[in-house]
Formats: C-alpha cells, sequence, structure tokens
C-alpha cells in the first residue's frame, strides 16, 4: 500500500517560522510557472519564490513598519496572499497596523495604523486575521474583535476603509472567504474568534451579517469557507463542518491531540489538510450530498513531522496534489507531493 | 503580543535559576546557614514589592538583554559571586528550562501550572522566614486575580509571544540529553503518546450529524500516536496538587550540570535578529532595573570573610576554558549599569571550592 503522499526537497528559509496560526501562505504564479511561500518569524515575513521545474529559488524579507528593536511591540501576527479578479495583493498584519504589499513584495502600497494606547493595556493590541472577499475587499480582523473592511482598487493605492464589522468581542484569530469559486453561494466570508464564535457574512458595500454560531468558550484558531460549509479547527484539536448560513453543525472530528494550527481546503477537489501542535498533518476528503444536505468528512492521511509543532501548512494548488508545511523554530519549508 | 507575558517569563526564569543554585550548593558543600542566607536574599530580592509593581503592569516583553542583565543583579543580590563562564551557563539553564516547559505544555493554560510549581518551591525554600513568605504568598494572590479569568486564547497568545522569546535557543543540556527529553541536535522531542491535554479528546472518532442534530453515524481512523485520555486538571488555588511536573525541581537528585554549546547552528546568529545591539534599554526597561536595584540597597554587601564564589562548572580550570571558547553568537551581550548601589565585595575571599571528584 503506497503512500498518498511523499516528501519532497525541502525550500530553505532564513530565518525560522514563529508559532503563529496559519503561519504559511502560498501563491500560485501559473503564468511564470512559479509558487511564493511566505513565512513570518518575529518582525519579518520571508518569501520564498520557487520554479516549478525544482531549479530556481529566490528569498526576499520584509519588515514590519516601524520595527522597535529594544521591545517587541512590532511582531507580525500573519502575512497572507490575497487573490482578487483584478490583483493580488500580500497583506501583513502586525502590532502596529496593516501593510499591503504588491504580490512580490517589491512596493508597499497601502499601511493602514491601528490605534495603539500610549501605555500598553491588558488587552492586546493587533491586527490577525486575513481575507479576500469577492471582486473587491479585503478583510482584516484585530484584537479588539473589529472586522477592517477595505475596498481594493483594481490597481494602485487608493485602497479605502470602507467600513468596521463589530460583531465578535474576542479578538479575532483568522477569517476565510468562499473558495469554491461558485457564485451561487449566498455566503461570502467566515470570521472566528477566541471563544470559537463564528460570524457569517454577505459582502457588499455594507456586509451583511447571515449567522452567527456561538463558540464554546474555545478559541478557533483556523477557519475556512468552502460550498457554503464552515470547517473550524479548534484549540481543543477537534474540528468541526457547520452549514454556514443555518449552523446546522454536520460533522465533528477528535482529529489531533493538541491545538490546531492551520487549515486549508483545494477547492477543486475538495481534499482538506489539518496541523497542529502535537506534530501531525491530517489530509481529510469532504463530500457534499445535495439532495440530502450532508456532509461527510472521510480521513486520508497522515504526516508526522517528527519533534516539531506545525504552525502552517497549505496546499500548493487547488486540487491538493501537493502542500507545504512550516514549524517553530523550523527554517525550512516542508513539501509533500502526491505519489 | 501580550502584555500579560513578563510576570510568568520573570517566575520561569527566577525558579529555574534558584533550583540550580541550590544544586551548586549543595554539590559545592557550601555551609547550610551561608547557602540558606544567600537563597533568602535572591527570593527576597525578586519579591520585592515595588519591583513585582513594576513587573505585573502590563506591558510588552524586555529584550534578551534587559532580562538577562536582570538575572545578573538577581544572582548577585547576596554574598555569593559567580564568574563570566558560570553565570553564562546559569542563564544557558535557565532559559533552556524554561523554553522546554513552554514548549511541552499540554494545554496553553497549564503555563499558570508551571508558574505555581515554581512559585510552590520557592514557598518551600523560605517557609520558616515569614516576612519573605507573605510576600511569596501575595504574588500568589496576583497571579490567580490576574491569569485565571484568562481565556484559552489569550493563554495561547502568552505562549506564542514566550515562544518568539525563545526562538531559534537550541543549546543542549546535560540533562535533558540524559533523559532523552532533548535531541542532540538540541531540539526537544515532543512525544506522540501520553495523556492527552485537559478538555482534548484522544483523536481518532469521526461523527457525522443529520439536518436535526441526531447522529446519522460514527467512524474511526488511525491518528499515527498512541494516545491515553486525559489526566484530571492540576489545582489553580494557592495550596494544591498541580498534575503537571513541568516546572518542578529536575535537579534534585544530584547531576552535574553541563552544557554544550551549540554554536555552529546556523540559526543561532538569529538570536539577535530581533534585538540588535547596540541599542539603549528602552525606558520601560531602565524603570525595572531601577527598582530592582532599590530592592539590593537593603543587601549589606557581605563581610570579608562571608562571601565566596560558586563554579557552575566541575572544576575552575573548565570554567576558564568555557569562557574561551564560548561562541560569539550566543554572548547574550549584558549591559554594565553605571548606576548601581551594590558595590562588589572589594576583598572576595579566595574560597578555594573542592572540584567535583
Amino acid at each position: 500500500l503506497s503512500k498518498m503522499y511523499h516528501k519532497e526537497k525541502s525550500l530553505q528559509i532564513k530565518n525560522s517560522a514563529s508559532a503563529l496560526y496559519n503561519n504559511l501562505s502560498v501563491l500560485r504564479i501559473a503564468p511564470r510557472s512559479l509558487t511564493y511561500f511566505t513565512v513570518v518569524h518575529a518582525n519579518t515575513v520571508s518569501i520564498v519564490s520557487a520554479s516549478w521545474d525544482g531549479l530556481n529559488t529566490s528569498h526576499r524579507q520584509l519588515q514590519s513598519k516601524e520595527p522597535n528593536v529594544a521591545t517587541s511591540n512590532s511582531l507580525i501576527m500573519q502575512a497572507a496572499w490575497c487573490v482578487l479578479p483584478s490583483r493580488d495583493l500580500l497583506v501583513l498584519t502586525s502590532q502596529k497596523g496593516i501593510q499591503m504589499y504588491e504580490s512580490d513584495g517589491s512596493i508597499m502600497v497601502y499601511w493602514h495604523a491601528l490605534d495603539t494606547p500610549e501605555t500598553a493595556t491588558a488587552q492586546a493590541v493587533f491586527a490577525r486575521g486575513i481575507a479576500a472577499v469577492r471582486e473587491n475587499y479585503i478583510c482584516v480582523g484585530e484584537a479588539s474583535g473589529g472586522i477592517l473592511v477595505f475596498d481594493i482598487p483594481s490597481k494602485g493605492g487608493n485602497i479605502t476603509l470602507s467600513e468596521v464589522l463589530e460583531e465578535h468581542k474576542e479578538s479575532i484569530t483568522d477569517m476565510a472567504s468562499e473558495c469554491s469559486g461558485s457564485q451561487e453561494c449566498i455566503a461570502d466570508m467566515v470570521s472566528a474568534d477566541d471563544t470559537g464564535t463564528l460570524c457569517v457574512w454577505k459582502s457588499g458595500e455594507e456586509f451583511q451579517l447571515l449567522n452567527k454560531i456561538t463558540g464554546f468558550d474555545m478559541s478557533c484558531s483556523s477557519v475556512k469557507l468552502w460550498k457554503g460549509t464552515v470547517v473550524a479547527g479548534y484549540g481543543t484539536g477537534q474540528i468541526r463542518l457547520y452549514e454556514a448560513v443555518t449552523g446546522i453543525l454536520h460533522a465533528e472530528v477528535n482529529a489531533h491531540a493538541r491545538w490546531i494550527y492551520s487549515l486549508d481546503i483545494a477547492p477543486f477537489s475538495g481534499l482538506l489538510l489539518s496541523a497542529a501542535e502535537d506534530s501531525f498533518v491530517r489530509v481529510w476528503h469532504l463530500t457534499m450530498t445535495p439532495e440530502s444536505n450532508t456532509v461527510e468528512i472521510s480521513h486520508m492521511y497522515n504526516e508526522c513531522v517528527t519533534d516539531t509543532q506545525i504552525c502552517g501548512a497549505k496546499f500548493c494548488d487547488g486540487d491538493g496534489y501537493a502542500f507545504g508545511v512550516t514549524g517553530y523554530d523550523l527554517s525550512e519549508i516542508i513539501r509533500y507531493t502526491q505519489s | 503580543m501580550s502584555s500579560r507575558t513578563l510576570p510568568l517569563l520573570f517566575l520561569g526564569l527566577g525558579g529555574e535559576m534558584l533550583y540550580i543554585l541550590d544544586q551548586r550548593l549543595r554539590a559545592q558543600s557550601i555551609p547550610p546557614d551561608k547557602a540558606r542566607k544567600v537563597m533568602n536574599d535572591i527570593i527576597t530580592t525578586m519579591f520585592n514589592k515595588k519591583f513585582l509593581e513594576e513587573l505585573f503592569k502590563p506591558q510588552e516583553l524586555y529584550s534578551k538583554k534587559a532580562l538577562r542583565t536582570v538575572f545578573d543583579r538577581l544572582a548577585h543580590a547576596s554574598i555569593m559571586r559567580l564568574n563570566q563562564a558560570s553565570m553564562d551557563k546559569l542563564y544557558d539553564l535557565m532559559t533552556m528550562a524554561c523554553k522546554y516547559q513552554v514548549l511541552l505544555c499540554p494545554r496553553p493554560k497549564d503555563l499558570l501550572l508551571v508558574s505555581f510549581n515554581h512559585m510552590d518551591a520557592i514557598k518551600d525554600l523560605v517557609k520558616e522566614a515569614p516576612p519573605i513568605l507573605s510576600q511569596v504568598d501575595d504574588t500568589y494572590r496576583q497571579l490567580i486575580e490576574i491569569y485565571t479569568p484568562l481565556s484559552s486564547g489569550e493563554f495561547q497568545l502568552i505562549r506564542q509571544t514566550l515562544l518568539i522569546f525563545f526562538q531559534d535557543m537550541h543549546i543542549r543540556v546535560s540533562i535533558f540529553l540524559k533523559d532523552k527529553v532533548q535531541n542532540s541536535n538540541g531540539r526537544f522531542v515532543l512525544p506522540t503518546s501520553g495523556p492527552v491535554p485537559h478538555g482534548t479528546q484522544v483523536p481518532s472518532l469521526i461523527r457525522l450529524f443529520r439536518c436535526n442534530g441526531e447522529e446519522s453515524r460514527r467512524f474511526q481512523f488511525q491518528s499515527g500516536g498512541t494516545y491515553s485520555s486525559a489526566l484530571r486538571p492540576g489545582s489553580l488555588e494557592m495550596f494544591g496538587d498541580r498534575v503537571i511536573k513541568l516546572g518542578t525541581n529536575m535537579y534534585s537528585v544530584s547531576r552535574p550540570v553541563e552544557t554544550h554549546m551549540s554554536g555552529t547552528s546556523k540559526n543561532s546568529a538569529q538570536n539577535t535578529k530581533v534585538n540588535t545591539t547596540p541599542n539603549p534599554l528602552a525606558k520601560e526597561e531602565l524603570n525595572m532595573l531601577a527598582r530592582l536595584m532599590g530592592g539590593l540597597e537593603g543587601q549589606k554587601p557581605g563581610s570579608a570573610d562571608s562571601g565566596f564564589r560558586v563554579n557552575l562548572f566541575a572544576t575552575d580550570e573548565e570554567e576558564e576554558e568555557a569562557l574561551m571558547s564560548r561562541p560569539d553568537e550566543l554572548s547574550y551581550g549584558v549591559l554594565n549599569i553605571q548606576a548601581t548601589k551594590v558595590q562588589p565585595n572589594p576583598n572576595p575571599t579566595d574560597y578555594r571550592l573542592t572540584p567535583d571528584p
């Protein structure tokens, strides 16, 4: 019985990955036969571009704006590519604010500062949770629970803050937009917070809250939305599947022995990737049966990254043919490909 | 990131320092009354009211440099002296032990239990000294008040902040290597077996539900690990069984404390990335150090024949050798604070220490 995936040559990164949720973002650039990977280390972001023939890699590093080196108050919480029909942007969220770059990290096109108080308060201040929604929105979450909705023009730096959604009462952990590509889905975006509360949104000039699924006092660290189904990963190691608009629980999986740090879905095949502090990356398969309105999840594959607390895992393509993994203190992006 | 990280880091490092010093004082047969004085002096300084007030304020974590300077001062709060090489080694051991505890905490909330293990041990050390004991009790109360209401997500943020602080540190510690909790490359072993954390289920079950909420099917998958059910949760009261062992004294059996410098790791240079020298200390860091040194004012420098030197190595020659061969990238860049009011003992007694047999 051959393994579903096998390990490929790792990509070396200049700095090790920090223990942050969803600490790997992947951008596939088919016209140039390249894939970009980005990993956060404290107040820097490493971007590695790897050619598909495996022959060329190049590196770039970005820093958080105004890095203060005496104390650690400009740490980056997350970096993610936002794919919009007209353009791709790289978004960095930190304790100071939100930076948006052209997709190769060459030019910063926008900076939004967070309201940072003069002296530190018990409540942390940072931005975390990034999602590109529909044609022209990028949404970013805040530690206060707010969600900033930015209106993105098809080119240039004239990005504006369209509205602030105030539904969550606790820190936003992750956000995701509907990734099936289907125009029929009512729900465009889901946001998750530290109590495990999930909010389901419809985008527009004014975003509309379609549903709020109450958490059970356990942080939801990673969330995805596919064909109207919310897939949520929790600190308890559990994965839950909900119907977004109604909140009906489809499935519950005792998936990991430690905190889940990353989920990803390959939209064309319905493969789900989950990764946790327990050193395991697991591949699952989601099947939808519209007639009976059921969603099923079955387990496909395990990969144990020995002695590593995994902090990022993403598919490299829409079919789930390959995926990359990052771990705390690891200076490489480990890659796996289907056998 | 989290503004509640510093107290836990300080108590963890302080706790480990006390375990190590306690072991070295016994190993070098320092007279019990002198040993007790050293421990009491250090603990009194650690729990100085003004200093703790500063420590518990919501604030970002201090730089590695600032924290190392604090512990340099603490270690010299009494009649005991340490040479540079021994202080470096002491700090290496303290930080790697704390990194281990933070990394292996089953749940982020268990960081508090680890702190309580340290506190319990400190309390035991000063149980015969009522004034210090009441300072320690006050600190328990403060920890309970501030930390027990925090959510799991907030604890994870604290843990993530600590993990950034400890990032890229892979110093090999003899005791960890022997116990097989650390690999020869300096990385800690993360078992895929044992009890799951409290609140987590053993990975294996998939449950599917119908729209009306009824379970329609369930099946198992192979997790690849060998897990067992969670243990009961540890107590977060002033007294109680903490259940987890992280943060308890691993030196209680007398074992030599050696470290190997893993300076060849290309990532050890990354230690200095976030805090590049030479930067002045931030205002907050200076404040804290001033408070700490205010606490030291009460200590009279030892009289000529009561001071002594502790060696973290088996012999003086080893200590000298360690100083010469310490890789540059592992230097802590300790600052010489001019404002210190504590003068080093002008007549250090050459209290000859017998090397370990």
